[in-house]
């Protein structure tokens, strides 16, 4: 479809100013507000205890839960293409979507009610296990609502790739784990690059799963996202909110980056 | 040496092999030839081991390799459509058996070199198969399945997905190779023409059972049945007599004596039919004939003599064939 310069202008026009209302305008606000009282007074608000501990508290997080989503989002892909057909597996399917359909309060709430005191696993806190209300809870939050990125990524590439590779290492001598790393593993290596990108950066803001899980003490159990909202809110500190939120979107612009540089990069399907 | 016995096969309610014996000869380059469904490469694949068996069992150099995985079964097998490790390039896919057999990096590069010689990849070494036409990543494929010295050779419709020239190239190549290195080959094929050039031996298989098994013309000439004649090329029938298309004569009504002789058979029929069409293929040609009686039959000339005789749609014609002992039986067969 062709349109006249005007329309064209016109729809031009549309499509920037969404943009900049939506997206350009408030991140801009929150870097200038974040950046106008000098470098000096940004890295003196992110360098707070309770900053690097939250920024520490995120990091961890994700060094639990990206490594346990790949290696166990990739066992789920594995059985759903090539493990046949077998009872549940429909189930499965529409289990795995969960994570995106609901809200993350709702997942919050319903890991307190499994882990928390009176759930079926309660009794580990008696026993000295802390799950909710400590780390252990957050990472299965923020587990939980990055599930189907490596499974949802991963299973289409295994799908598309088939199976007639594996056969042809199998004819020629390899065993399933050989055939593993040196058939599957790279041959889906993109869909698995994509599925983590997506979980760290999902990881990165989760805030309602987390919230309800964690004892929300600054310095202690405190996520960046939680680290935002507790300035905020909490203690009025509107200029250490908007900091922090720039260290939560510098992370997050580095997981785009990375992103990007591997799609200009990738080469060999 | 390939021996299968019995070996039979279900999917669901698809009996995709009945109770199948078959022999492969040592060094004998074998096609499996039968229509799609016929149960031709569920029978490869059980010889590869990538398809288990409900019953019956597969014996390859006088080992039972039934409950063997196909890893050490000592094979070779390539795919209709390459299966060439995409993220390799040619040769690290022709050094995978090579590698997973920790071989010494010398050995294993001096045998690649070799073998991508043999199949003319000599200087595509170092490209990645999407790189490389389907002619060339067929034929690393070969060469990635011979790199481990496979006792046996299983080639699953290994040109089927190429353009006709291609095709026509690689069969002949195929054949060459097959002269040198007289590895245990099994062909699996629809294409009636391939098997009947390359093969050294046919086994025409039908509904999940082997149909017959013999040198390849004798399949032609002498087929078992019904099916075996029709699949293996068309059949005309002249009067009650039925014939390869080719073994038809045909001459002007009073003209001058049959072209050709039929070279066996007892009696000559003779009928009187029309022209319907003249197809002219390049090196023969196809006339398209209707008896008195309304059948329709075709018979297949060489070009010079069709030109010779000028024939044109509405002629009468006499057609002459054979009457052929090894396929009377099958008269009732309907064409």
């Amino acid at each position: 479809m062709r349109l006249s310069l005007p329309a064209r202008l016109g729809v031009r026009t549309v499509a920037l100013a969404y943009l900049a209302v939506l997206v350009a305008l408030p991140v801009g606000m929150v870097l200038q507000r974040a950046l106008a009282p000098g470098l000096a007074t940004f890295w003196a608000s992110v360098t707070t205890p309770a900053a690097i501990a939250a920024f520490n508290l995120t990091l961890t997080l994700l060094a639990i839960v990206v490594p346990l989503n790949v290696i166990l989002g990739t066992v789920t892909a594995l059985v759903l293409v090539r493990g046949g057909s077998f009872r549940g597996k429909a189930l499965l399917q529409a289990f795995l979507d969960l994570p995106f359909a609901v809200s993350p309060v709702v997942i919050g709430v319903a890991l307190i009610a499994l882990w928390g005191a009176g759930g079926w696993f309660g009794g580990l806190a008696d026993a000295g296990v802390r799950v909710i209300f400590a780390t252990p809870g957050m990472a299965l939050a923020t587990a939980f609502v990055t599930l189907p990125f490596v499974v949802r990524e991963v299973e289409p590439v295994l799908r598309e790739v088939g199976d007639e590779q594996e056969q042809a290492a199998a004819t020629l001598g390899a065993t399933g784990w050989q055939t593993f790393w040196r058939i599957t593993l790279p041959s889906i290596r993109w869909g698995l690059t994509y599925g983590t990108l997506l979980t760290v950066a999902r990881g990165l803001g989760e805030y309602g799963a987390v919230l309800l899980v964690s004892s929300n003490l600054p310095g202690v159990s405190q996520t960046l996202t939680l680290l935002v909202h507790a300035r905020y809110h909490d203690v009025a500190n509107t200029y250490g909110a908007y900091t922090a939120a720039t260290v939560l979107m510098g992370l997050s612009l580095a997981t785009l980056v990375a992103t990007a540089l591997l799609n200009r990069t990738r080469r060999h399907p | 040496m390939i021996t299968v016995t019995g070996a039979t096969k279900r999917f669901g309610d698809f009996l995709a092999l009945d109770d199948v014996s078959l022999e492969i000869p040592a060094g004998s380059l074998t096609a499996l030839l039968g229509p799609s469904g016929s149960g031709k490469s569920t029978l490869l694949r059980a010889m590869a081991g990538l398809e288990n068996l409900d019953g019956g069992s597969v014996v390859i150099d006088g080992v039972d390799v039934t409950h063997v995985p196909p890893r050490r079964r000592g094979i070779g097998f390539v795919f209709q459509h390459y299966a060439a490790f995409k993220h390799m390039t040619v040769r690290d896919n022709v050094a995978f058996g090579l590698t997973i057999r920790k071989r010494p990096r010398a050995a294993i590069r001096a045998r690649v070199d070799e073998l991508l010689e043999l199949v003319g990849l000599a200087g595509l070494a170092e490209r990645y198969p999407d790189e490389l036409s389907g002619g060339q990543r067929q034929r690393m494929a070969l060469a990635r399945a011979l790199a481990v010295e496979p006792s046996v050779l299983l080639l699953d419709e290994p040109f089927g997905a190429l353009d006709a020239t291609v095709r026509a190239e690689l069969r002949a190549w195929l054949r060459r190779l097959h002269d040198e290195v007289h590895v245990t080959t099994v062909l699996v094929t629809h294409d009636q023409a391939e098997a009947l050039e390359v093969a050294d031996r046919v086994a025409v298989i039908h509904q999940g059972r082997v149909q017959q098994v013999d040198e390849p013309l004798a399949v032609y000439d002498r087929p078992a049945n019904a099916f075996v004649m029709g699949f293996m090329g068309s059949v005309a029938r002249v009067g009650d007599s039925l014939v390869r298309p080719h073994r038809i004569a045909l001459r002007r009504p009073g003209g001058a004596a049959g072209v050709a002789t039929p070279p066996h058979g007892d009696g000559v029929v003779t009928v009187p039919a029309t022209v319907e069409r003249v197809a002219r293929l390049g090196s023969e040609t196809l006339v398209e004939l209707v008896d008195e009686a309304g059948q329709r039959f075709v018979a297949r000339l060489p070009r010079d003599e069709a030109e010779a005789l000028g024939l044109a749609r509405g002629d009468s014609v006499e057609a002459s064939a054979p009457r052929d002992p090894a396929t009377a039986d099958f008269i009732d067969y309907s064409i």
